[in-house]
């Protein structure tokens, strides 16, 4: 399946590759202009950020324009700029980035959907008092993310991946105020942070293993042949090579960031943020990083895999992925939170990411996330346009009847709803989701991930069947009656809503631009690519299980609108399985009574240790202390004191005495000089000195 | 006995006399009397020394003498005016009373 990828040798740098910097450097400094700005300076910041968006665009788009040239005339480009951040003994500490068709790619998408969703901003934010802080930490979460695409050095990817985890938590406890906002912050941060631990690890170890920590060094970086031969010869514990141990270590990582079981706690929590910043970050970008960052690392998941065949690493990218997918695609038959649903199916399409890199390759992988970037941000603006014109409401179960009240978002939910099922031959995520299915299908090892995959197909097509004519169908529910959004709203919907269909265009089997252009491979329009009998079968396969999603919760939901206050249609008919599905598999239960319960019983006999044995030390040296100090201040009064005090009436007794002498009589005088030469004289006598 | 001896018993003894004079008596002029007897037992000392000792041809002693009798009568006479000056200012020449210089 996979094949071989030869690129042409390291071409020296280019110009448009030294400046490459700049793309995530604008938004930064825009960033940080912001930050200084007055909350009154709404205007300014809004251009700010998004003036800043616009030339990292277009500098995106140069770099893509000049990768895609390079390509065109039959070299695979990789520009890297290296340089030496310092020195810590013998190792050099390396930074740099890396121009190539996979950080192109990354970069036209991340900038392309990040500007759509900053002009969306200025509508959805109009009202909200903090207008200037949001848009500093957009601009900032879209200058970190830049950074973790252009990176070629795993320290910088790191860095910029810890920026991006921590704008990420800003924006979902940007409404502070609330607690549940402050609470998913907490928690997206805090379960991040398990999976970055172990990338941190697998990068020390990597560093530790090769020298560098530069991916691509003219032959010398990391992840390329010289180093992995060198990983591959190391065996680690459990059977498995270093490379592999690494590539698992860094998987955690991405693991954490994209939402993978067990990992993908926080995502649907981080849906408390504003619609604009779940859109961006929770759908589209940050939550890829770590798709990206599995393609990234690529050579070292694969490294030791025989032709056709598959690593330790991958297969376990591949179950985790798919379990995710499935797993998640069945929680979110059961939610009624609109943006919860979407999360969860965020979570699960990046599970089919995750399994695509596992078993397709990076193409693969790449490409679903490519589109589903684009139609996950349109569902998810489209889902910000309803909750703005339902007045905040969030509960499917309280709207309906929106397609005549808000008929373009209607039209564009309905696009982006498509294309997330997977609707065959016009949308996008047909073609990304078949490339998935046909790799799975073509697996070497077992085909339950496929079944898996079709199966998580299905529930896809089903919630969203659910979903949208909760929303759109039937007739209004809710309170005040909804109200179309504004232009600034729709129109980056309707890019966005293009978008999703026209880019199934370059990874269609009669033409995959997509895949070759990752590859390095040339691109040929072959209408025989539609022809494979596998692939026609396969192909319609996926679009009959689409339809029966479709169908069944068409049959299930259709028109009928209905109450809040009624139960679910599949709630009456299979209420345990339900009840199961909206506490979400008890996931956030289990861990409450397994790891939150274990914190919680550390914290208490570390409570119970600072109080009892610390504290109790502690108090027992301040006592001994304290009674060496009375016991000096005993001696002090009462010996010291006593004694100096003593002395000192002793001698003014003694000058009493001696100034009764003085008595100012000089015959007083006269006598005791007599007297005193008397003495003497009787002395020298008596001595017989005379 | 030898004449020098004597002499400076009766030196002796008329020292003593004006010791205790000086010491005891409270009238500032007795005591400045008492004094001039220790001056003079002095001088008694001098001229014996002078006219017993290894050279009585020099006149040595006997200027010493009257050397020490002229500045004696001097010293009278500013221990007069003392006394004079203290009486006018306090009234009196009891020495006992004269304690304004103790400590």
């Amino acid at each position: 399946m996979q094949e071989t990828i030869s690129f042409t040798p390291q071409l020296a740098a280019s110009p448009i590759a030294e400046m490459l910097w700049l793309i995530p450097a604008v938004p930064m400094v825009a960033a940080g202009l912001a930050a200084l700005l007055m909350q009154a300076k709404r205007k300014t910041s809004a251009v700010l950020a998004i003036g800043s968006m616009s030339v990292s665009l277009l500098l995106s788009l140069v770099a893509f324009a000049h990768v895609v040239a390079g390509w065109s005339h039959g070299q695979a480009v990789r520009e890297t700029v290296n340089f030496t951040w310092f020195q810590a003994g013998t190792a050099n500490i390396d930074l740099g980035w890396v121009l190539d068709p996979l950080s192109a790619v990354m970069l036209v998408m991340v900038s392309f959907v990040g500007l759509l969703i900053f002009i969306y901003s200025i509508g959805y934010m109009k009202d909200d008092e903090n207008f200037t802080r949001f848009f500093c930490f957009m601009s900032l979460f879209a200058g970190a993310m830049l950074g973790v695409v252009i990176a070629n050095s795993i320290l910088l990817l790191f860095m910029c991946w810890e920026l991006v985890g921590l704008t990420s938590y800003l924006l979902i406890g940007f409404w502070y105020q609330k607690p549940a906002a402050a609470a998913a912050a907490k928690k997206a941060f805090l379960t991040t942070r398990i999976g970055d631990v172990f990338f941190l690890l697998g990068m020390v170890w990597l560093f530790a293993q090769t020298g560098t920590l530069l991916f691509y060094n003219n032959g010398a970086g990391s992840i390329e042949a010289g180093a992995l031969a060198g990983l591959l010869a190391q065996s680690a514990a459990l059977g498995l090579t270093a490379a592999g141990a690494i590539g698992l270590l860094i998987f955690a990582g991405a693991a954490g960031k994209s939402g993978q079981f067990p990992l993908h706690v926080w995502l649907p929590d981080a849906m408390e943020g504003p619609t604009p910043v779940s859109a961006l970050i929770h759908a589209a970008t940050m939550v890829a990083a770590g798709v990206y960052l599995i393609a990234r690392v690529y050579p070292l998941m694969q490294a030791g895999a025989l032709a056709g065949g598959t690593t330790t690493a991958l297969t376990v990218v591949t179950w985790v992925g798919a379990f995710t997918a499935v797993f998640a695609a069945m929680i979110a038959v059961a939610q009624n939170d609109i943006k919860r649903i979407l999360a969860y199916s965020t979570v699960s399409q990046l599970g089919y990411m995750m399994a695509g890199l596992g078993m397709g390759g990076v193409a693969v992988g790449m490409f679903h996330l490519i589109t589903h970037a684009f139609f996950k941000a349109l569902l998810f603006l489209g889902a910000g346009s309803v909750i703005h014109g339902c007045h905040g409401e969030q509960d499917v179960r309280r709207m309906g009847g929106l397609k005549s009240d808000m008929p373009i978002t209607f039209l564009t939910y309905a696009i982006g709803m498509l294309a997330l099922c997977g609707f065959p031959l016009l949308f996008s995520g047909f073609w990304s989701k078949d490339g998935i299915l046909e790799a799975a299908q073509h697996w070497s090892v077992v085909k339950t991930p496929f079944y898996m995959l079709v199966f998580g197909a299905l529930l896809t097509a089903f919630y969203m069947t659910r979903q949208v004519t909760y929303i759109f169908g039937g007739h209004w529910r809710g309170g005040k009656p909804a109200h179309e959004s504004p232009k600034v709203m729709i129109v980056p919907l309707a890019i966005l809503a293009f978008f999703a269909m026209a880019l199934g265009l370059i990874g269609t089997p009669a033409w995959p631009w997509f895949r070759a252009f990752l590859d390095g491979r040339a691109a040929s329009f072959d209408l025989h690519g539609f022809m494979e009998p596998r692939l026609l079968a396969l192909m319609g396969g996926s679009a009959l299980v689409v339809f029966l999603g479709l169908g069944l919760g068409w049959w299930l939901y259709g028109d009928h609108s209905p109450k809040p206050s009624e139960p679910d249609a599949l709630e009456r008919m299979i209420p345990p399985v339900w009840a199961a599905l909206s506490d979400k598999l008890y996931v956030d239960e289990l861990y409450r009574v397994t790891v939150i319960a274990f914190y919680g019983w550390l914290a208490r006999g570390a409570d119970w240790l600072d109080r009892r044995v610390w504290g109790g030390a502690v108090a027992g040296v301040a006592w001994g202390f304290s009674l060496g100090a009375e016991l000096n201040r005993f001696l002090d009064t009462n010996v010291v004191d006593g004694g100096f005090d003593k002395g000192c009436d002793e001698l003014s007794v003694g000058g009493g005495l001696l100034a009764r002498i003085q008595t100012g009589r000089v015959q007083t005088y006269l006598r005791i000089l007599a007297l005193a030469v008397v003495v003497l004289v009787a002395i020298l006598f008596w001595s017989n000195r005379v | 006995m030898t004449p020098l001896a004597s002499y400076l018993l009766v030196a002796a003894l008329l020292f003593s006399i004006g010791l205790a004079g000086a010491l005891t008596r409270r009238n500032a002029i007795l005591v400045l009397i008492g004094i001039e007897l220790m001056l003079n037992a002095a001088n008694l000392n001098l001229i014996a020394f002078w006219r017993y000792g290894p050279h009585p041809e020099l006149l040595t002693g006997m200027m010493f003498a009257i050397f020490s009798i002229a500045v004696a009568a001097a010293e009278a006479a500013v221990g007069l005016g003392l006394v004079i000056q203290i009486h006018r200012h306090a009234k009196t020449t009891d020495l006992d009373a004269m304690n304004r210089m103790k400590g």
